[in-house]
């Protein structure tokens, strides 16, 4: 429907957003540049930036937040739509753009010589202008009127102002109609019909406008209101609309609309019948709700033919029915195969468009996904019983793993399912595969294709190791790139150069289609392989640029520059219970209170805040689902006792040596070492005043005459996912599978955030009086730190063994470490306590060569070694005149 | 020759052949050793601030060596000389306290370097040569943040760069310049402020002068300083209508020549390109040797690529002799015709095709 039709965002507009107007008044431009950041990242072309509130100084909002998206490249990289009826706000916004924006609006109001000095001024500030269908008698409201006033415009503009007629935007005005007064009712035609007449007889001019005006009449009425904006853009943009302000929530699809309301909303549109309004606000009860309650108890689907009911059923992820609407379509049909190819690859090919042009979203792919395959299932035996090995023909073969060392795979499920929904077969060997295994089984299935997924900072060497592998081997597959630490950079700078075949970084699930299309495609592989390759080739060549100048201190200097906290004042506490504790069969009632949900909507591709994204316009319905089937869940993971929770808490006597080491005592006598935590020190140039920080600055040193102490922890959440899972997946329900892997995560990570405040409540006894709500322990508004090895404070993984180590994790846990030091289960976490208040989190950034050589030499492992383990941190290419092993 | 007849002989001869431009003004100044005293001069010499280094003050103490220098530009084969003006805005001379300067210096620089290329014409009077006023980047960023702390926060806003662009523009046109070349854009918001300004002088004197306008891309990422593509800057500054757009400075000419490259497909306009004498060395000087810049820029000629070529940083009389010899002959490019759609830009270009 939407073809060359530009979508200006709205929701940076105060008069658009009562969450925008809610976050500028209150002074969040934090929150104000988040908004505005999503709807560039959900698509949006050109934003459109309104503070007209008279609440508000709008010179001073604009010019702030216009100056605060500069810095902001994400957002900042599309036009502005600077959007005023004050022209002193327009102008102040002009002087702070350095791209080219588009002016919103000005118009012949209060006559020609105002609209010439704005035009030309305009003009001279270098934009684009939005002018109103608005003169000295008022606003327009018939097509001719429209385009007269335009005209008029139009030839001042390009005659008198010299302004190019190519940026000039029309905006005809769209009022509401079906209001039951007369004279409203051609409303929308006249726009529809301006439109058609400023696009034939003005050259190269556009036309625009804000769609969500049309159905004013029906607020509250939200099925009716899609449909209108849905039928008006599609006669509009017929007519040459080229522009608008249309919000994605509030559109359906057109051809989704029912035929009786479609009909009654064109007739009121189009004002094609007397008594259209009348027609339309009879029926408009019955769709009173909203489409997204009616869908779920609308049984009225039930009725169609059987071919409609699997589609609906697919695209609507219903499985109630599947099994009985599969069977009575087999019945209809010579073969059983015929089933699979006719009405279920229809409904997936629906689920397809839909999804690849934005109109759905995973978490409903994925239940699609789940009918698809509980139908499949169904018609197997009979398939099997015909003795035919035909099959359907799916569009290719991928190969999907988890590599060597890694057990993460979520992302690559999501992947998979979508791949699958769209035809493709796919061969999926889990997690913890070797690089011959994956190319092993590349060969002897002939696949077309290999995905490589993988979560912890060392998968991406192995990836690297399997692409080495590959081009080894004389493998001319393309190689897809994906997981949460891996990067286009990363993709760009380390993996494809090992390999001469196409390499891809795929960002996430959404983009997994398009990529493995072109790779299918013959006609765009090759030159889809070349963009890929040159644009890497780019991010190769600018790295090489700004990497070589990149300084890094010496590592004397950094630690010289260490952050030194006042010990001489400090009294650290006795923990109320030092030595080993050990939790089982943890409650997981009181977890689930404790859990951070954003991160379970980010994993699901959903984009933006908890609790907000349940009423988000555009993914709010597809979010509240998924909720509340976690909900559901939730009880079901307690009630069943699917899984067993279980964490250990270490806490001893401590001190830091040597700068960047702590030492971890047995008991108080501190006279025996059990062990020694290695920590790594910001090595980058800082500001005066700024120190370079390791974690064991936060530990008082030895020496100090301060006698401190440190914790370690390790919890998960993951015991018995794995069976669980494995019965998902026997009934073809990979939805199911999913959601319980990733609940589990969030039960691991809330066990994390529940097990430290306890530490610091009772155990340690830190803070015995601290009281903050869920929300507060998730902003970490608390005294000390939980450092993780892997994060952005300490990457190093194997750190992870002295931890398990000191924990006796494998034993009291069940908790084991892979050749990469992933942790087995995946839903689990560990990491240090370090409480002195000054403590925080920080980011190591890269690191020099003599750190590493010192960091090796402290773990007693080889320099080469050691720069695998950190290679995603490293300041300089390992191997590049290179000094000799430590080891 | 009247300026409006000059104006005219500029678009024919751009027409039929590759213009060259002149080379560094500041590597050439440095090889005359000046201390402290050569900058103050006379009229200077009690001023209560050191005035070392303000190369665009010798245009009134020294004018004996900036004539040289242009002299040795046109010997070379330059056709078009810039103005020492590169610094003389009132916010870049803030530095040395000589603000109040700003008009004169660029008056004065622009009669200097009008004086030469007169000289220079009246040898030859078939191949008139031209002044290009010079309004550098100044030493603040208007979309650019200050302070770490504050990315809000501006330490220069549009209406003083307006003001200032618009005195310095002034000088430029009263001192004899042809044409404006508003150059080494490494912040987009800067430029516009220059050329609103220069619009505006342009209606209030009545004239309309050709102008130029350079951007700088700063690393190899392709992007300015601010973070414009190429392509976004040339829709940014695209309402000037301007005689020229092109790439200087930053970069020499073998990392330059993709985003030349880039500016030549896209703009309907001549294309000018004069990088510096290679990267930096080590010790932040040019490596870069005549014969080698030239063969680059023989190379983006014979490719089409250019209308108007030069150097920046680090080129010398030697580099331009060079140069002119190695486009001489070259057809020179044709800006192609581009389809009437709406283009605009944030730090990426966006168009609407039709």
């Amino acid at each position: 429907m939407i073809g060359n039709f530009v979508n200006i965002g709205e929701r940076t507009n105060v008069a658009g957003s009562a969450k925008f107007r809610k976050l500028i008044l209150a002074g969040d431009y934090e929150g104000a540049l988040a908004i505005a950041r999503d709807q560039v990242e959900n698509g949006a072309q050109i934003i459109d930036v309104n503070m007209d509130e008279g609440m508000l100084d709008g010179q001073e909002a604009m010019v702030r937040f216009l100056n605060l998206i500069a810095s902001e490249p994400d957002i900042a990289r599309v036009p502005v739509m600077i959007d005023s009826s004050k022209w002193s706000v327009i102008e102040a916004g002009l002087r702070c753009v350095q791209g080219k924006p588009i002016v919103n609006s000005i118009s012949l109001k209060e006559g020609e010589d105002e609209f010439l000095r704005q035009a030309r001024l305009i003009r001279r500030y270098g934009a684009a202008v939005v002018v109103m269908a608005f003169d000295e008698e008022g606003q327009a409201d018939t097509a001719e009127r429209k385009v007269e006033i335009c005209r008029r415009a139009y030839f001042l503009l390009t005659e008198a102002v010299g302004f190019p007629p190519e940026d000039i935007i029309f905006d005809p005005n769209i009022f509401a109609v079906a209001t039951g007064i007369e004279e409203h009712n051609d409303y929308a035609r006249a726009f529809i019909e301006a439109a058609r007449r400023i696009r034939a007889e003005l050259p190269h001019a556009h036309v625009s406008g804000g769609v969500s005006n049309v159905s004013f009449s029906f607020r509250g009425n939200d099925t009716v209101r899609e449909a209108m904006h849905s039928c008006f853009l599609y006669h509009a943009i017929a007519a040459g609309m080229d522009m608008g302000i249309v919000n994605a929530g509030q559109i359906t699809v057109y051809d989704d609309i029912p035929e009786d309301l479609r009909e009654r909303v064109e007739d009121v549109l189009l004002n094609r019948r007397d008594d259209a309004t009348e027609r339309l606000v009879e029926i408009a009860d019955s769709y009173r709700g909203g489409a997204a309650r009616d869908r779920a108890a609308d049984q009225s689907w039930r009725e169609a033919p059987v071919h409609d009911r699997l589609v609906h059923a697919l695209v609507h992820g219903i499985d109630q029915h599947i099994e009985h609407d599969t069977e009575e379509a087999r019945q209809g049909v010579d073969r059983p195969l015929s089933v699979i190819e006719g009405p279920l690859m229809d409904g997936m090919n629906v689920v397809g468009d839909l999804f690849g042009s934005g109109k759905m979203f995973l978490p409903q792919v994925v239940k699609s996904a789940r009918v698809m395959k509980k139908a499949v299932a169904y018609l197997l035996p009979f398939i099997e019983a015909e003795r035919t090995s035909d099959r359907p023909e799916a569009k290719g073969r991928i190969l999907t793993a988890t590599v060597k060392g890694d057990v993460h795979d979520i992302g690559k499920n999501i992947v998979g399912v979508v791949l699958q929904c769209n035809n493709y077969e796919v061969i999926d060997l889990g997690v913890m595969v070797s690089a011959d295994r994956i190319l092993e089984t590349a060969r002897k299935e002939k696949v077309d294709m290999v995905g490589l997924s993988g979560l912890i900072t060392p998968s991406l060497e192995e990836m690297c190791h399997v692409a080495r592998e590959m081009e080894r081997q004389g493998f001319t597959l393309p190689l897809l790139i994906g997981g949460a630490t891996t990067s286009k950079v990363h993709t760009a700078v380390k993996i494809a150069p090992g390999y001469s075949g196409a390499v891809v970084h795929v960002l996430d699930a959404s983009r997994a289609v398009g990529v493995v299309g072109n790779l299918m495609s013959a006609t765009a592989r090759a030159g889809y392989a070349d963009a890929v390759r040159a644009d890497y080739a780019r991010i190769r060549d600018g790295r090489a640029g700004s990497g070589a100048t990149r300084q890094l201190a010496p590592l004397a200097a950094a630690r010289a520059n260490k952050a030194v906290l006042d010990w001489s004042g400090y009294r650290p506490v006795r923990p109320v219970r030092p030595g080993l504790t050990v939790l089982r069969n943890y409650d997981l009632a009181e977890l689930t209170t404790r859990i951070d949900w954003q991160p379970f909507f980010t994993a699901w591709n959903l984009h933006g805040r908890f609790p907000d994204i349940l009423d988000d316009p555009v993914v709010g319905e597809t979010a509240r689902s998924l909720y509340a089937d976690a909900q559901a869940m939730v009880q079901r993971i307690i009630g069943e006792r699917w899984i067993e929770a279980r964490g250990a808490v270490g806490l001893w006597p401590a001190n830091a040596v040597g700068d960047d080491d702590i030492v971890v005592y047995a008991d108080d006598s501190r006279s025996t070492v059990q062990a020694t935590i290695h920590t790594l020190r910001q090595q980058m140039i800082r500001d005066r005043g700024k120190p370079n920080l390791a974690l064991a600055d936060f530990v008082a040193p030895f020496g100090s005459g301060v006698g401190d102490y440190v914790g370690a922890f390790a919890v998960t959440a993951g015991l018995g996912v794995d069976d669980i899972v494995r019965d998902f997946e026997a009934e073809h329900d990979d939805y199911s599978a999913i959601l319980l892997k990733a609940l589990a995560d969030r039960l691991a990570e809330a066990f994390a955030e529940r097990l430290h405040e306890r530490v610091r409540k009772e155990l340690w006894g830190t803070s015995p009086g601290e009281d903050l709500e869920n929300a507060a322990l998730i902003a970490e508004a608390y005294a000390g730190i939980r450092p993780a090895p892997g994060y952005p404070a300490c990457p190093d993984h194997t750190e992870k063994r002295t931890l398990f180590t000191l924990l006796k994790a494998e034993d009291t846990l069940g908790m084991t470490l892979t050749d990469s030091c992933a942790m087995w289960p995946a839903a689990s976490v560990s990491g240090i306590y370090l409480a002195h208040p000054s403590a925080r989190y920080f980011g190591l950034g890269r690191i020099g060569r003599d750190q590493v050589e010192d960091y090796a030499h402290r773990k007693g492992m080889s320099v080469a070694e050691m720069e695998r383990w950190l290679a995603p941190v490293l300041g300089y290419e390992p191997g590049a005149g290179a000094t000799a092993d430590a080891a | 020759m009247e300026r409006t007849e000059r104006i005219t002989a500029l678009a024919q001869a751009a027409s039929r052949r590759i213009l060259v431009l002149d080379g560094a003004m500041g590597t050439m100044i440095q090889r005359y050793s000046l201390d402290e005293a050569d900058y103050r001069g006379r009229r200077f010499a009690d001023w209560p601030q050191s005035l070392k280094g303000d190369n665009d003050l010798l245009t009134l103490t020294r004018p004996d060596i900036v004539t040289a220098i242009h002299r040795d530009y046109l010997d070379a084969g330059a056709d078009m000389l810039e103005t020492n003006t590169f610094n003389a805005t009132s916010i870049a001379q803030a530095d040395y306290g000589l603000s109040s300067l700003a008009y004169e210096l660029n008056r004065e620089g622009a009669r200097l370097a009008r004086a030469a290329a007169d000289a220079k014409t009246a040898e030859t009077p078939d191949r008139p040569r031209f002044v290009a006023g010079a309004l550098g980047p100044t030493n603040r960023t208007a979309s650019i943040s200050p302070s770490v702390e504050d990315p809000g926060a501006r330490n220069v806003t549009f209406a003083e760069l307006a003001d200032a662009y618009g005195e310095a523009a002034r000088g430029l046109v009263d001192g004899g310049a042809d044409l404006l070349l508003v150059e080494t854009v490494f912040d987009t918001l800067n430029a516009k402020a220059a050329l609103y300004a220069i619009d505006a002088l342009f209606e209030d004197l009545g004239i309309v002068l050709p102008v130029m306008v350079s951007g700088t891309i700063t690393d190899l990422s392709g992007r300015t300083l601010s973070g414009q593509t190429v392509g976004a800057f040339w829709n940014s500054i695209r309402h000037i209508q301007p005689f020229a757009v092109g790439l200087n400075c930053a970069l020499g000419a073998a990392e330059l020549r993709a985003y030349v490259d880039e500016l030549s497909r896209t703009a309907d306009t001549l294309v000018s390109a004069y990088p510096n004498a290679g990267l930096p060395n080590a010790f932040g000087g040019y490596d870069e040797e005549p014969d080698e810049t030239a063969a680059h820029l023989h190379e983006w000629a014979e490719s089409g690529l250019v209308n108007i070529v030069g150097g920046c940083c680090g080129t010398t009389p030697d580099h331009i002799r060079a140069i002119a010899e190695a486009v001489a002959g070259i057809t020179p490019r044709v800006p192609p015709q581009v389809p009437p759609n709406l283009r605009l830009a944030g730090m990426e270009a966006f168009e609407l095709v039709q």
